[in-house]
């Protein structure tokens, strides 16, 4: 039987930051006490708060940054796999944000400037150990490597924007940045 | 041309005096100076700028703007394949590769030796004789390998455009169909003795009475606006005709003017006696430079008649002269704001309205605009009379409409009908067989399927400025939708974001379906998309620009559905293909080092 009375659930939700600066975390700090009724309303997966190392099934997953390697794209992918509801972040995650400087550069010519002519790195040599994930030529925008559901834009979105959007969907409402959550310049 | 390209100070002296030093004549003075050096220098922008007390950014935004103007050297032969999907279809683009191998270049790039660059360009109006070409703004037709060939040893041996075939050049007329228009037996001035004995305030009325609507595709009627023309407060007031035929598919303008330019010229000196104009302008797309001698001496001629110039046909109080202006290769200038606003030397970006030209256009002066085929209807109307005229067609549509016809036909060309002809019959006359499809007026209009040919061309059913290309069932849409998607964004003119990021994103999500990376989720894209551009974009352009693709997945959602990958999201790009660089740089080939594409 189908009870029409809206009986919360606490929902999972699941964060992470992956070619970004965890301001977006920090700004989702901002909401401050509120944070102790938000967790009446969700239950934290993996997210840098619970320091859990890989997420199960989630209802909402968060993710500041753009995708600049090999190990981001795994991380995406189990976020997708994993979250109903994927969110896209800030700007990194939204347009590929300031690490994406690089992408009128050769690869190739970042790492050699880095790691061979670079002064003070003596007989220095590009890292090469298969512990550390591999930088793809371009960074992208994490809507071009999974399909994205939401884009909270902002660098970073305020405290009280990431509250409005989040309050809106635990309260299947169509999220609304309205006047002042979201900024222009 | 010269290797100290713009640096000529007498002849650029020249050039800005034949313009009085008007930076309204900006447009026009670029262009004169890039045929005569081939490109416009930095130095010749700072130049016309102090010498036009004009700030210098607006000297160069305006030569950027223009497809046609190039800021930077170009070869000493320009070659632009006209890239409509019908130039497409009888094998532009392997004429176009075979071009760059002979002589050894790069589309898009000028050759090392400075000779030559080989690049597309949007419609060049040729449909009907394509594959087409423009060398250094003349237009070539009929393309073929031998053609090309030709083509490319003249330009090896650096043979002057001059000295070329003289049948390269030829542009057929290819009228295929005659009514009331093509057939009119009109001398120069009978139309204006006509209006004269009606009295100026008789025309606008005659006019209103006749039914006639614009048929530039927007249908506006044409009475009314010349009345609010003419009843709009000002002393000074222009006519203009809107001759920027850039709409891909469409060329009946093209014809108009190379064989029935008096009657054009007729037109709009009857409207310049209804509304009470004293100037006239001629607005030519640079597509067809090459109408711009004959046209002038149809006009000289007119003035020799005292059909133009002072005291018209010995009337005391009726002057009216026209003017030529030719564009540089901006599809944008055919909206009528955004010609008013190159007319007056500017970016050709359309303006906000209100406030329409009837009352603020050229010069935010009082002035009527329409469509060159307009003029002629205008100027047959009142020669037969209200009446007469309004008998032919159907109750809303009312006389003929030229339709251009090409694509997949034995007998493309142009084809006269009274309006409210069935798209089947055009089909039959024109020799078309297994048609799958007709797009009508152009990339930014319908695209109709079997089952609906027994529609009417009209404004009760499918308006349309004349475009009509025919598809049979050898093509692929999705290829046409695609070739229609990259015309839209190349042809944005950039001043509002929907239409300018939007038109390209749709670019790119075609570009991934045709690759082969496409999903279901970007079919929803498109449709988002669209909501975007029709409810945000500045003008028309952004508003029509997933015409194309809405109407082909409608139809033909096959033609899309065949080349997704059944998964509900891919990337546009091959992700392990972007760790290649990284590899090769640590010289590393573990599991680590490689990214599974099948994994989601």
């Amino acid at each position: 039987m189908n009870d029409i009375t809206h009986r919360p659930k606490k929902l999972k939700i699941a964060t992470t930051s992956l070619a970004g600066c965890f301001g977006c975390h920090m700004s989702f700090l901002d909401i401050d006490e509120r944070i102790l009724p938000l967790l009446d309303l969700i239950e934290f997966d993996r997210s840098p708060i619970t320091d859990i190392k890989h997420c199960g099934p989630c209802d909402i997953g968060l993710i500041e940054g753009g995708i600049c390697n090999a190990e981001n794209v795994h991380v995406l992918r189990e976020f997708r796999r994993n979250c109903k509801i994927l969110i896209s972040i800030g700007a990194c995650a939204v347009t590929g944000g300031l690490p994406a400087q690089r992408n009128h550069l050769d690869l190739g010519s970042c790492l050699t400037e880095v790691y061979l002519t670079e002064p003070g790195l003596a007989h220095g040599h590009i890292p090469n150990d298969p512990e550390l994930p591999l930088p793809l030529d371009k960074v992208h925008p994490l809507h071009e490597v999974v399909k994205i559901d939401y884009f909270i834009p902002g660098c970073p979105p305020s405290g009280d924007a990431i509250w409005k959007f989040l309050t809106d969907l635990i309260a299947g409402k169509t999220p609304e940045l309205g006047h002042g959550l979201i900024k222009y310049d | 041309m010269s290797d100290n390209a713009g640096s000529n100070t007498a002849h650029l002296e020249t050039i800005l005096g034949c313009h009085d030093h008007d930076p309204g004549k900006l447009l026009q003075i670029l262009r004169e100076i890039q045929e005569q050096y081939g490109h416009i220098s930095p130095d010749a922008i700072t130049r016309i700028a102090s010498q036009l007390a004009i700030p210098r950014a607006r000297a160069e935004s305006v030569a950027s703007f223009y497809s046609f103007l190039h800021i930077k050297p170009d070869g000493a032969y320009r070659v632009l394949f006209s890239d409509n999907i019908t130039d497409r279809m009888l094998g532009s683009e392997e004429l176009m590769r075979r071009m760059c191998q002979q002589l050894w270049v790069e589309p898009g790039k000028v050759s090392e030796d400075g000779l030559v660059s080989i690049n597309t360009t949007s419609c060049t109006g040729m449909c009907d004789q394509g594959p087409a070409m423009l060398v250094n703004g003349r237009a070539i037709t009929r393309l073929t390998h031998q053609r090309v060939q030709e083509i490319g040893h003249l330009i090896r041996n650096r043979t002057p455009l001059a000295d070329w075939p003289a049948d390269f050049f030829r542009v057929d007329d290819n009228i295929r169909r005659k009514g009331l228009l093509l057939d009119n037996k009109l001398a120069p001035g009978d139309a204006l003795r006509a209006a004269l004995t009606l009295g100026a305030a008789n025309i606008v009325e005659a006019i209103k009475a006749s039914g006639l609507r614009g048929r530039g595709g927007a249908g506006f009627p044409t009475g009314l606006k010349w009345e609010a023309c003419r009843n709009a407060a000002g002393i000074t007031k222009h006519v203009v005709c809107n001759a920027d035929e850039g709409e891909p598919g469409t060329f009946k303008d093209r014809v108009l003017l190379t064989s029935y330019a008096d009657l054009v010229f007729e037109g709009m000196t009857l409207a310049a006696l209804a509304v009470g104009a004293q100037q006239g302008y001629l607005y030519l797309r640079g597509e067809y430079r090459y109408l711009l001698e004959p046209l002038q001496a149809i006009l000289q001629r007119r003035r020799d008649k005292n059909l133009l110039g002072e005291k018209i046909l010995g009337q005391p109080e009726f002057d009216f002269d026209i003017a030529i202006h030719l564009g540089a290769g901006a599809y944008i200038c055919g909206e009528e704001s955004a010609l008013i606003e190159s007319l007056e030397g500017k970016r050709g970006v359309p303006r906000n309205r209100p406030p329409f030209p009837v009352t603020h256009g050229y010069m935010q002066q009082p002035t009527a605009l329409d469509n060159v085929e307009t003029f002629c209807q205008a100027a047959l109307a009142i020669q037969m009379g209200a009446e007469k005229y309004k008998a032919i067609g159907t109750t809303k549509s009312t006389g003929s409409k030229l339709i251009s016809v090409s694509g997949d036909c034995p007998r493309p060309g142009i084809y006269e009908y009274p309006f409210g002809v069935s798209v089947r019959d055009v089909l039959q006359d024109c020799g078309a067989a297994n048609t799958r499809a007709v797009q009508i007026s152009g990339p930014s209009g319908i695209c109709i399927a079997e089952g609906e040919f027994g529609r009417k061309l009209g404004f009760e059913d499918l308006p349309t400025a004349g475009a009509f290309m025919v598809f049979d069932d050898s093509r692929d849409m999705f290829e046409v939708a695609r070739n229609f998607v990259h015309f839209f964004a190349h042809e944005s003119c950039g001043f509002c974001t929907p239409c300018r990021v939007g038109t390209s994103m749709l670019k790119q999500t075609m570009d991934k379906i045709a690759a082969g990376h496409g999903t279901s989720h970007d079919l929803n894209e498109v449709e988002n998309l669209d909501r975007v551009l029709q409810t945000s974009s500045h003008c028309g352009l952004g508003r029509t620009a997933c015409n194309p693709v809405l109407h082909t997945l409608k139809h033909f959602r096959p033609a899309y559905e065949n080349r997704l990958k059944s998964l509900d999201f891919e990337p546009a790009f091959d992700l392990d293909g972007a760790l290649a660089r990284a590899r090769q740089m640590t010289g590393r080939d573990d599991t680590g080092a490689h990214l599974n594409t099948e994994e989601t």
